[in-house]
C-alpha cells in the first residue's frame, strides 16, 4: 500500500497535467527505510516524448547523491501516460530498478480526469496496490 | 591505483550486498574486467557486444562517461565511479 498526504498527490497529478501531452516523470524521497513520501522531487523528462520519459543523467545523479547525503531513498518514482492507461508498460516493467520504490502511474489521457495508481514492480513483475491518501 | 565504484541497489547481489568495493584499471575497460574476475556476472549487467548498455548511467566522479570516452575513458588512481540504472519507461 502507498500512503501519501493529498499535497504530494495533487503535485504529482499538477506535474503530469502541466507536462501533457510529454510524459512528465519525477521522485518523492523519504528517510530511508521508512517507506513514507515526504520531499517530491519533479524530474526533467530528457526525452521530451509523449510515449516515452527518461531523467536527464546528470540530474539523476545530483539526485541520487543528494539523497544519499540526506540518508533518504526514492520512496515514489512517478511518470505519466498521456493516451493510454495508468498501468506499467512492457517498457516501465523492464526498466525498473528500485525494487523497493512505489510506481506510481497518472494518466493524463482525460485532462479532466486524470487517474492515479500506484504499483510494486519487482523482478519483472506488477503488483497493483491501494493508495492511501492521508489528509494533512 | 585504487578506484572506488558505488554499485546500485539492483547489482549489489553481484557484490555480496556491498554498496561499494574498489578495483583497479586504467581505464573504465579495465576496471570492469578487474571488477568481473572477482564479481562473476557484474561486468555483464553493465556491458553488451556493443558497448556500455544503453540503459545503465555509469559515471566518473560527476561526469556521465558517455561524454568522455565511455569505456576508454582513463581512470587515475583515487576516481570513483558510480553505477545507476536509467530511470526510464513510458507508455511506448
Amino acid at each position: 500500500m502507498l500512503t501519501i498526504s493529498a499535497e504530494l498527490r495533487s503535485k504529482i497529478v499538477a506535474h503530469a497535467l502541466a507536462d501533457h501531452p510529454d510524459e512528465a516523470c519525477g521522485v518523492i524521497a523519504g528517510p530511508a527505510g521508512s517507506d513514507r513520501p515526504e520531499r517530491f522531487i519533479p524530474m526533467l523528462n530528457a526525452e521530451r516524448s509523449p510515449t516515452f520519459y527518461r531523467f536527464d543523467s546528470l540530474e539523476q545523479l545530483r539526485v541520487w547523491r543528494d539523497m544519499d547525503d540526506r540518508d533518504e531513498e526514492p520512496i515514489v518514482i512517478y511518470h505519466s501516460h498521456t493516451a493510454t492507461e495508468a498501468y506499467p508498460s512492457r517498457t516501465d516493467i523492464s526498466y525498473a530498478s528500485e525494487p523497493e520504490a512505489h510506481y506510481v502511474l497518472v494518466s493524463t489521457k482525460q485532462a479532466d480526469q486524470p487517474e492515479f495508481r500506484s504499483f510494486r514492480i519487482v523482478d519483472g513483475e506488477v503488483t497493483e496496490e491501494d493508495v492511501l491518501v492521508a489528509p494533512e | 591505483m585504487a578506484i572506488e565504484v558505488r554499485i546500485p541497489t539492483i547489482l549489489r547481489s553481484y557484490t555480496g550486498g556491498a554498496k561499494s568495493v574498489a578495483g583497479s584499471g586504467s581505464t573504465l575497460d579495465e576496471l570492469l574486467a578487474d571488477l568481473d574476475g572477482r564479481y562473476d556476472g557484474l561486468r555483464e549487467r553493465l556491458v553488451d557486444d556493443a558497448g556500455l548498455r544503453r540503459f545503465i548511467n555509469v559515471y566518473l566522479n560527476d561526469e556521465d562517461v558517455r561524454f568522455i570516452g565511455g569505456l576508454a575513458a582513463p581512470l587515475t588512481d583515487g576516481d570513483t565511479v558510480t553505477v545507476l540504472p536509467a530511470v526510464a519507461g513510458g507508455a511506448r
